[in-house]
């Protein structure tokens, strides 16, 4: 479930982004509270707690008190504005290296882009 | 708050905990890791005012726990030696600790034992080792103390055993938070548990740290030996092995994202550091200077 590679909490965080990326997650919707998160990915609480805090401090999740915590309405939007800056950087970009690596060049790719329209 | 401030114990000429100043905060599950031979039990113990410091002192809330009735109600310490009468059945034993015990829980006591399947009529004798650990785990989560301190109780457990021991500690400590202090070789398997790790080594504290925060703070980069060894410069080096031309160096601390992208585009590949790998290298100088 969780690697070593960097922090549970925020392993925690990307995944309940992912989840309200590709709609598993509504808005509005209630998500797990810490200490069933806990339990279930048998992790420390503190741990889950500090996942779920980052969440509402960036404002993908906020808070109703005594009740729980809940997708807000502009989480999906706002995340994939997000991704989408991030794409090129960070998905396409180590395409190219591999690319030049084994060298295929641009044209080569723009053809099987245009092969996949 | 449980307090340690410069305790040291000694075996004749032997220093098994070395003027150790330690804080820990109540509520929360610790790690404690260490290499045999590295004070663990010996801190354990003065924790749990089992010994008497031969320097320093333990305070528990603010108060002296040494010979403190109140602190000693709810401490629990299950250790190797189980402390128990080996002609006791199981049974006795588990009666004994609810006289004693303000907060012991007879019904969750027996429910473990259903888990674990261990039948109550058998005599401390003629347990397993894996059995005796079971008890001692059962001893420690059905006291149900504010401090519990179990070293190694995982000892001779089977894999089932101490999957079953990790689920119904974290299960107890949500229903009945307090604080836990667990002393462990198995890191890896139960490192997701401890919100806070101690690492003791030959009787000092060699780091004390949020759990988490070590998780990707290793990294080992692996490459052409001059690209890796200029990769490397500023950073701390935990450990290295060559084969040819390439080399891998352990770095500690967490690299930038840029930095890593760089490092690939350089032709480097780098690989995380789990826990245990970063235990091992952290605790084991003589390993590193042997190679």
């Amino acid at each position: 479930m969780f690697n070593d590679r960097s922090p549970i909490y925020l392993q925690i965080a990307d995944g309940i982004k992912n989840d309200i990326l590709s709609g598993s997650l509504r808005e509005d919707e209630q998500v797990m509270s810490t200490n069933q998160y806990a339990a279930f990915y048998r992790i420390n609480p503190a741990t889950a707690a500090k996942g779920f805090a980052q969440l509402v401090d960036e404002g993908v999740l906020y808070k109703k008190r005594g009740i729980g915590m809940f997708v807000s309405p502009d989480a999906p939007g706002k995340l994939r504005a997000a991704r989408r800056e991030r794409f090129f950087a960070e998905a396409l970009e180590p395409v190219l290296d591999e690319a030049d690596r084994v060298g295929i060049s641009i044209d080569e790719i723009t053809h099987y882009l245009g092969s996949r329209r | 708050m449980i307090e340690m401030r410069g305790v040291t114990i000694r075996y004749g000429d032997t220093v098994a905990v070395d003027d150790v100043h330690l804080t820990l905060p109540t509520g929360k599950i610790y790690g404690l890791l260490g290499r045999n031979g590295s004070g663990k039990t010996s801190l354990l113990s003065a924790l749990a005012s089992y010994r008497r410091p031969n320097r320093g002192t333990v305070l528990v809330d603010g108060v002296e726990a040494f010979e403190n009735p109140r602190v000693m109600r709810s401490t629990v310490f299950v250790r190797d030696t189980l402390d128990l009468n080996d002609s006791d059945r199981v049974r006795t034993a588990l009666d004994v600790a609810g006289w004693l015990r303000p907060t012991w829980d007879a019904e969750y006591a027996l429910k473990l034992l259903d888990i674990f399947e261990l039948d109550s009529r058998k005599r401390v004798s003629a347990l397993s080792r894996g059995q005796r650990s079971v008890v001692g785990v059962v001893l420690g989560l059905a006291a149900r103390a504010p401090l519990t301190i179990l070293d190694e109780s995982y000892l001779g457990m089977d894999a089932v055993a101490r999957t079953l021991f990790y689920r119904e500690l974290l299960a107890d400590y949500l229903s009945h938070p307090r604080t836990v202090i667990l002393s462990t070789h198995l890191i890896e398997e139960v490192a997701d548990l401890f919100e806070r790790v101690v690492i003791i080594d030959r009787g000092r504290i060699l780091l004390h740290d949020e759990t988490d925060a070590l998780r990707g703070r290793g990294v080992t980069v692996t490459g052409p030996a001059e690209r890796v060894t200029a990769f490397a410069a500023g950073h701390t080096v935990l450990g290295e092995q060559s084969l040819g031309g390439v080399r891998a160096l352990t770095l500690d601390g967490r690299l930038e994202p840029g930095e890593i992208a760089r490092g690939e585009q350089a032709g480097l590949t780098f690989g995380p550091l789990g826990l245990q790998d970063l235990f091992v290298h952290l605790t084991s100088q003589r390993l590193e200077a042997s190679r």
